[in-house]
């Protein structure tokens, strides 16, 4: 069986859910909040394509969405990962 | 090196490694101890995965991309910092949307430049490099991403109290959005496998995307306030969904990998949220069930009898003979900002030889983990959250339960009333303590609308007042004793 691109990307997606819920089953709930900030800030990948988009910074439309595009997953990435960080940090702080 | 050895080897290198921190990172969040190197971990990979995708471009302008990063690094950057603990549901709404818009315009961009802007004469998924996968995986970015980003601004909306948490439940409205996603995805199938014209294409592709949003206001708005932390569970997969599609588009297994542990995430913490209401997802989602908000509601206490209530005085002499005390917080708590003076509060009973824990219902609040992030910022030590399963059968032993802003999670009904609306659920049952001092500012009920009968139990003493001011006039009676 040859597999083209499209189908070793389901295979992945799949295998990737498994691995996902295998691993969040684990988290406490304590946890619950930031691991949602995190997923959030995960979410902001599409920063990969949004890149690729904007990258010949032109007026075309294409170009134009992509820069919106990476306005929007660095808001994702950077306050995701840094509130998640700030809240964390909460947890860890120990009493005097 | 030359180029195709990075093209063949150095990028799918770095994607790899990308996808394997971002494996570990999640992994760090299994313990509270590794969870803040986990994060850090987690943002290395998207910091590779970034570079990984500048490399594999090779040349580009750098204007859009730095104007893009210097945009969106300040905003995020700026909201990180700024954000009340309280407003964490919030936040999280708007980074929902923000992701899923990002997805959607990251998959419109794609048509765009290799369709329309091209203007071959060809459909879509007869262009050469785009190929049917993509224009059907670009069509259904579009569609969760967009619908993602409504639907967070309404569930926004209602958090922030900007619009109405009863919800708003508009007739035919299943038809409704049964015939939008129909429309949506029909229409985005049709125009990119038989339109060939590049202007239509435009056009029939923003319809699309006009449909998605509208469906996302639909699917939210009529879900009650206290439903939220299920339907942000299910947005926040979403947006890991549209992450995942926008990965198929552009062929890129970092994005699918990534995407899918979000929309992982997302769908097992809606699943605990359901079962801790005992409700079926269908039924958060097509029921219209969460009529009010349990901060607020109306004076009802016509069907109350035998309530006995008192003031801080006679609750710090209940709590000045206690051993052990549990603390069960709810929404209310994060309604009146008081997670600090309850610390102080706790801390005072410590000092008087009190064991103090924390009981914590799983939708207490309005997103998973609510309470437990509130009283973190207040300093209190984690080891001190007990989870249900964990304080139910505790409070035998304890003396006084000290109930804030919490009501349905508390309700006797769920176990003992057969054929209440919350009948199953799981609640913390702590009418089994010596004594329950119920801080709620009236007999209003909870966003289940219905009844609570610890009210009248003769261990329950009914402290009417808004929660802050409750716990500090017990901490000022407290000391004075």
């Amino acid at each position: 069986m040859i597999m083209g691109p499209f189908l070793i990307g389901i295979y992945v997606f799949v295998l990737a859910i498994f691995v996902g819920v295998e691993i969040i089953t684990k988290i406490p709930p304590t946890l619950h909040t930031p691991l949602m900030s995190g997923a959030n800030a995960v979410s902001g990948i599409t920063i990969v394509g949004a890149l690729s988009a904007a990258k010949y910074a032109d007026t075309e439309i294409s170009s134009l969405l992509g820069l919106f595009a990476i306005i929007l997953a660095t808001i994702n990435v950077v306050g995701g990962f840094l509130v998640t960080n700030r809240m964390l940090g909460m947890f860890g702080r120990k009493k005097k | 090196m030359s180029s195709s050895f990075i093209a063949t080897t150095v990028v799918p290198v770095l994607y790899l490694l990308s996808a394997i921190l971002f494996i570990l990172g999640l992994k760090g969040l299994t313990r509270v101890r590794s969870a803040q190197r986990g994060n850090a971990m987690s943002a290395l990979a998207m910091l590779i995965a970034a570079v990984a995708a500048l490399v594999e471009m090779g040349t580009f302008d750098l204007q859009w991309i730095v104007l893009g990063l210097v945009i969106g690094g300040g905003i995020g950057a700026l909201a990180a910092v700024r954000v009340e603990m309280t407003g964490m549901p919030e936040m999280v709404a708007l980074f929902n949307g923000s992701g899923g818009a990002a997805s959607a315009l990251v998959a419109a961009s794609y048509v765009w430049l290799n369709v329309i802007e091209k203007s071959s004469g060809e459909t879509a998924a007869n262009t050469a490099g785009v190929g049917s996968a993509s224009a059907v995986t670009a069509v259904l970015s579009m569609f969760i991403g967009a619908l993602t980003l409504s639907g967070s601004v309404v569930a926004y909306g209602k958090l922030a109290g900007k619009i109405s948490g009863s919800p708003i439940l508009l007739p035919g409205r299943h038809v409704v959005n049964l015939s939008l996603i129909l429309g949506a995805l029909g229409l985005g199938a049709y125009t990119l496998f038989t339109v060939t014209d590049p202007g239509s294409i435009a056009m029939y592709t923003l319809v699309v995307m006009g449909l998605s949003l509208v469906l996302g206001i639909m699917l939210v708005i009529p879900i009650g306030g206290a439903d939220m932390p299920v339907v942000i569970s299910l947005l926040n997969s979403y947006s890991g969904l549209a992450a995942a599609a926008t990965g198929f588009v552009l062929q890129n297994n970092v994005l699918v990998i990534s995407g899918a542990l979000v929309g992982a995430s997302g769908l097992i913490l809606t699943q605990i949220m359901c079962v801790a209401m005992n409700r079926t997802l269908a039924n958060v989602l097509f029921g219209g069930f969460g009529t009010a908000d349990s901060g607020g509601g109306s004076e009802d206490n016509r069907d109350y009898t035998n309530v006995r209530s008192g003031g801080p005085e006679e609750a710090a002499l209940v709590l000045e003979n206690a051993e052990s005390v549990v603390i069960v917080p709810g929404y209310g708590l994060a309604v009146a900002q008081a997670q600090h003076t309850v610390k102080e509060f706790a801390s005072e009973l410590e000092k008087r030889g009190v064991k103090v824990t924390y009981g914590i219902h799983p939708v207490a609040g309005r997103m998973p983990g609510h309470m437990n992030v509130l009283l973190a910022e207040a300093d209190v030590p984690y080891e001190q959250l007990l989870e249900m399963d964990v304080v139910n059968p505790e409070f035998n032993n304890t003396d006084v339960v000290v109930v804030v802003g919490a009501n349905d999670v508390v309700n006797p009904a769920a176990e003992k009333t057969p054929g209440s609306p919350i009948y199953g659920m799981p609640v913390l049952q702590v009418w089994n303590a010596a004594s329950v001092i119920m801080i709620k500012r009236s007999l209003s009920p909870g966003f289940a609308g219905i009844k609570n009968e610890l009210f009248e139990y003769d261990n329950t003493m009914m402290l009417f007042e808004d929660g802050k001011k409750a716990v500090q006039g017990m901490l000022t009676e407290l000391k004075s004793l």
